[in-house]
């Protein structure tokens, strides 16, 4: 269990979770979500992971380093509704030892 | 009233998969989807993105799939309603089923399966107020009809390929075409963001970014779209048009399937994995991403599985009683509802001298 780390995610309900996630298992935030089930199923992570629908997008509400973004998750937000500054595609964050702490919120279905 | 003896709900890989199996079993589907085209996500959503866990194929793109299936089933004649979203059902009181689709078409079959994978395609709608009391007054969020803006005044939202691709079509047929996107930057195929930018620069196209539209105007109908713009000093203003047509992509819901009497889990229907992928409705089964049971993993060769199973218990509801044992393809061959045969080569028997 050391390679977990502690994330905080609040949920679309506004209900914070604080969870532990593998940094061991190439899992995208996104998919912690899933795991946890802290949206129903079907309304995160709907084309996958590929940044192509944003159903997965969240607020980021520390000051942690991301991944920086890409082309084609940029051009999805353009197009995605309730986006703000702090947005990100959570398929697009992979979980690694230095997010430990991290919070974050999703944003509402759309 | 289409006839058929499976009626398959969506034309995904799974229900493509079906028409096949099926088809061993001499029994004919007909297949509905809300999409104007069969593949499901594969040819929706990602139609260029490469898969690697189908069986046999190390890689394969979605679409290319879509194709492989469409051409593996095609001996069975699969029939089609596309574009049409499946809304009611009714059983009947020889347990058949009418299912009924949003424009009126109507399909009886004695076996419906669901494969209808995260639901139908419905339109994403931009978070403007009072975009809801102008919907087919002027407001559409899916182009169906292009004839209907000949010389009519169009402002296009959107930044991906079917804003663009549209934006290129109606500048040959509406009198004024106005692109509005957030961004400069457009993602699409290189050939129709380069032909967007010469009809910008011929006049064609009125291109405003990065700009939003934030409200509509109009009595009873569309007459002009509020936009803000955001570069330098941020102001908004109006632009006069007929239509406002926001393509911000589909993403899929569930729908009317939900209100069949389906028993359903995580936007899943529950199915009985230990038997048919039958659902609590008998003669109603779910195959694919659409079910849920203990276990469950939304994958495409899952599907594959899945259907299988369900053809056989089809087939018993459809011949009750009757004989069968599975045959092997190799062995049997195949016989398609066209004629065509498809056997293995016969062995040579000859003698050396």
């Amino acid at each position: 269990m050391e390679q977990d780390i502690n994330l905080k995610i609040t949920d679309r309900d506004g209900v914070a979770h604080d969870v532990l996630a593998p940094t061991d298992m190439a899992m995208n935030l996104m998919e912690v979500v899933r795991s946890y089930e802290l949206a129903p199923e079907g309304t995160i992570g709907i084309c996958g992971g590929m940044a192509m629908c944003a159903s997965c997008q969240c607020y980021v509400n520390s000051d942690h380093e991301l991944p920086e973004m890409q082309d084609d998750e940029e051009a999805m937000l353009s197009e995605a509704f309730y986006v703000k500054d702090n947005s990100r595609l959570g398929c697009q964050i992979q979980i690694t030892p230095e997010l430990d702490g991290l919070e974050v919120e999703l944003a509402p279905e759309s | 009233m289409i006839k058929t003896d499976i009626l398959i709900i969506g034309a995904g890989p799974t229900g493509l998969f079906t028409v096949f199996e099926a088809g061993l079993l001499k029994l004919k589907c007909h297949l509905i989807d809300a999409l104007p085209q069969p593949g499901g996500q594969c040819s929706e959503i990602y139609p260029k993105k490469p898969i690697y866990d189908i069986p046999a194929y190390p890689e394969i793109l979605a679409g290319d799939l879509t194709d492989k299936l469409l051409e593996q089933c095609k001996q069975f004649e699969p029939g089609f309603t596309l574009g049409e979203r499946a809304d009611t059902i009714e059983k009947q009181e020889d347990g058949s089923f009418i299912v009924t689709t949003n424009k009126g078409t109507k399909h009886h079959a004695p076996v419906v399966a669901i494969a209808g994978g995260l639901g139908s395609f419905e339109p994403r709608k931009p978070l403007i107020h009072n975009i809801v009391a102008f919907e087919d007054k002027g407001v559409e969020y899916m182009i169906k009809e292009p004839e209907m803006y000949r010389d009519k005044k169009v402002v296009i939202a959107g930044g991906g390929d079917s804003a663009l691709d549209w934006s290129i079509f109606l500048s040959e047929i509406a009198s004024e075409v106005t692109l509005i996107h957030r961004r400069n930057e457009f993602r699409g195929h290189l050939d129709s963001v380069e032909k967007v930018q010469e009809l910008k620069n011929q006049g064609k196209i009125n291109l405003i970014t990065p700009a939003e539209v934030t409200g509509i105007v109009g009595d009873h109908h569309v007459k002009a779209v509020v936009v803000s713009q955001a570069e330098h000093i941020p102001r908004e203003f109006e632009i006069e048009c007929d239509h406002f047509v926001p393509l911000f992509g589909l993403s899929p819901k569930l729908g009317p399937i939900a209100n069949w009497g389906l028993e359903i889990e995580k936007n899943a229907i529950k199915v009985n994995n230990a038997l048919d992928y039958q659902t609590n409705i008998p003669g109603i089964f779910a195959i694919g991403d659409v079910n849920t049971y203990p276990g469950k993993l939304k994958l495409i060769l899952c599907g594959f599985h899945e259907a299988t199973l369900m053809c056989q218990a089809a087939y018993q509801i459809i011949n009750p009683g009757k004989r069968y044992v599975l045959k092997y393809t190799t062995v049997a061959g195949v016989d398609g509802f066209d004629g065509s045969r498809k056997e293995a080569p016969k062995a040579v028997v000859k003698a050396i001298e």
